[in-house]
């Protein structure tokens, strides 16, 4: 029988079935953090057992974390207390901890790509919905609750009801200046931020083929905000070569039987989901929200829909969405004011959105009034940058790079926007008070974001790019 | 936390507004304690309160206002969407609430709800509406839930809900997740050997 992707490493995992119930499913890779792990341990602890397999459960600080003088105590009694207790646990369970000050401290889906733990055909979970992100090795990979974080600790199994399966196919050739969070800002403005609830999503397509791991990562990361379970992307050389010589990757022979059975994981020609959506990639333009779902997205050169011409999900939320965002309804959003610019978090912030940012920005200055942060994702991605001197670019363009952390994504340590302050950033979610207590967050890509740095407006970065082509002939 | 659910009948709270995300349900800001309690107070914080300030209650929001009050709090479609902090859960539990009723809900807040005796139930769009009016209309409006039965009823109405059989199992008795999980162990080493 045929089958997709999806299936075959569920079934793979599958301990056993409840009759009318969920399955026990096997976790091969557990990732925790400060914020979402502490009250797990404490149930362990009370029921007076251990971590059952220590060893498949990797530990880091990203999410409270300071981004500047990390190698100072946190000056936060309540984050300070949160890290010192995953120090603690980490150390009563024998978990590996990548803390602060260790260099492969970071965001937890940057760290564990980027150190070959997310292998394709894993199951993966971490108490963080973002974790979706690892599915872009072709990994079943979602956010948990701190009950199942506790139960995974206790067990590496949970109890998982099979979701349906959902495929969107994204065909053909990106247009100039359209990155992968424009497809995925793109897809959600067509579905809506609950159009994927209850479906695991198989991102497939000669658009999605066509992108580096890094930019596959952006889009199975904001799977979640379509509100599947998961997101994933069949594996292929691109995902072999980037796994390849990673720290914990297979080598010699369990590198060939590794990759002969990755070569396995991808739909079935005649594989049948629950539903299919077709996209074309020629259709898609430079995105920006405008709202308070990450669905709320236009193309930078729209204007902001009107009850009239909004999609029906979000008619009923649309004038307390734009009352928040102190933006006019049917008024075009090109043109308006940027504070803060943010370049960060787990949808982007590995060293090929920090290299695209720098490779435009290079030679130019950031606007006057507008704050720009760069936060990157990892002790290694920050120590990569300033060997390639991007740390030298965003300096002289007046950027402030940052140390690794979750930070104004969501506003959890000092990282917070002002009230009432608008902030273009390449986080995930443009929720009210996500980035600060009234904060204005207008999600866009690296580019779009660096392009608004630089004019201090929502602009089209290929309006700056065809004047670079045209001064570079002159 | 109150273990076991079946009967719930009680006035409710109709929070009438769609995509409710679980930042609004309890902001990052107050996710730094290390146990589950004390929650409940900071639900829905920002839409609570001006300037985070508890000496300014906003008025017209649905929490604010005392005419409103009971064990089930009634929303809008896509509730519980975004991270999957199930302090949201927590909070909404520990303000007293055993059921939100909604069209509608995010997988892992619900996940995380069954996890905590908070039952999600989903009713039709068409229902919903017509709870949201008659409570609306008149507080003093109860809802009853029937977990064993799963029927959701209220000013006349009623509605059959679906709940997988194992969950509902959980919720009558009591039961945890883990404690399955943990009485599985043989099983999962079992499967263990076996895959290695």
């Amino acid at each position: 029988m045929s089958k997709t992707l999806f299936d075959k490493i569920w079934e793979k995992h599958v301990v056993k079935r409840i009759e009318d119930g969920p399955s026990v499913l096997y976790i091969d890779k557990h990732f925790i953090h400060e914020v979402t792990s502490p009250q797990a341990f404490n149930g362990l602890n009370k029921r007076g057992i251990k971590v059952f397999r220590p060893q498949q459960t990797v530990a880091t600080a990203d999410h409270n974390v300071p981004t500047l003088n990390q190698h100072l105590p946190i000056k936060e009694e309540l984050s300070r207390k949160q890290v010192e207790a995953l120090i603690k646990n980490c150390a009563e369970h024998g978990v590996e901890l990548y803390g602060l000050g260790h260099p492969f401290q970071g965001i937890v889906h940057v760290i564990g790509p980027e150190l070959g733990i997310t292998q394709p055909g894993m199951t993966i979970v971490c108490g963080d919905s973002h974790t979706s992100t690892h599915g872009a090795f072709g990994a079943i990979a979602f956010g948990i609750g701190t009950s199942e974080v506790e139960m995974v600790l206790a067990t590496q199994c949970l109890l998982q009801t099979k979701p349906k399966l959902m495929r969107i196919n994204v065909d053909g050739e990106l247009n100039k200046g359209v990155v992968s969070k424009d497809i995925v800002l793109y897809i959600l403005s067509k579905i809506s931020a609950s159009g994927a609830t209850g479906y695991a999503v198989e991102f497939a397509g000669s658009a999605i083929r066509s992108l580096s791991m890094e930019a596959r990562m952006t889009i199975c990361n904001m799977s979640i905000e379509m509100g599947a379970r998961c997101g994933l992307i069949a594996p292929d050389e691109t995902t072999f070569n980037y796994i390849k010589g990673r720290k914990f990757a297979p080598v010699g022979e369990a590198w060939n039987k590794a990759v002969a059975y990755w070569k396995t994981l991808f739909s079935d020609g005649d594989a049948r989901f629950d539903n299919e959506i077709f996209l074309d990639a020629e259709d898609i333009q430079p995105m920006i929200t405008y709202g308070t779902n990450p669905g709320m997205g236009i193309g930078v050169n729209d204007k902001i829909p009107t009850s009239e011409t909004v999609n029906e999900t979000d008619r009923s939320g649309l004038s307390k969405s734009l009352a928040y965002m102190g933006l006019t309804a049917g008024t075009p959003i090109k043109g308006q004011k940027v504070d803060y610019v943010f370049i960060g978090s787990c949808t982007n912030s590995r060293i090929e959105d920090l290299r695209m940012v720098a490779s435009f920005v290079k030679g130019k200055k950031k606007a006057n009034d507008v704050e720009v942060w760069i936060v990157p994702g990892s002790k290694q991605v920050e120590k990569q940058a300033i060997e390639e001197g991007i740390d030298k670019v965003f300096e002289e363009a007046g950027f402030m790079l940052r140390q690794p952390g979750c930070s104004a994504c969501l506003g959890m340590n000092e990282d917070k926007i002002p009230a009432g302050k608008y902030c273009i950033s390449t986080s995930n979610r443009n929720f009210e008070g996500r980035q600060g207590p009234g904060a204005r967050t207008m999600l866009a890509s690296p580019l779009t974001a660096a392009a608004a740095a630089i004019t201090g407006e929502v602009c089209d970065v290929r309006e700056l790019l065809i004047n670079e082509m045209a001064e570079a002939t002159n | 936390m109150a273990k076991s659910l079946n009967i719930v009948r009680s006035t409710a709270v109709p929070l009438n507004i769609e995509n409710v995300d679980t930042d609004q349900i309890i902001p990052a800001r107050f996710l730094k304690a290390t146990s589950r309690d004390g929650f409940g107070k900071n639900l829905f914080r920002d839409w609570r309160y001006v300037n985070d300030d508890e000496n300014q209650p906003k008025q017209d929001f649905v929490l604010n206002n005392k005419t409103y009050n009971g064990k089930i709090l009634l929303t809008g479609k896509n509730f519980g969407c975004g991270s999957s902090r199930e302090h949201a859960a927590w909070a909404i539990k520990d303000a007293g609430f055993d059921v939100v009723v909604s069209s509608f809900f995010a997988d892992i807040f619900k996940n995380n709800s069954l996890n905590n005796f908070l039952l999600p139930v989903t009713v039709s769009e068409s229902f919903l509406q017509k709870a949201f009016a008659a409570v609306e209309k008149d507080p003093s409006t109860e809802v009853e839930v029937n977990l064993e039965k799963q029927i959701i009823s209220t000013a006349g109405e009623t509605e059959n809900f679906e709940i997988n059989s194992y969950k509902k199992t959980c919720l009558l008795n009591g039961y945890d997740d883990i404690d399955y999980l943990l009485n599985s162990k043989k099983e999962i080493e079992e499967f263990e050997t076996l895959e290695k």
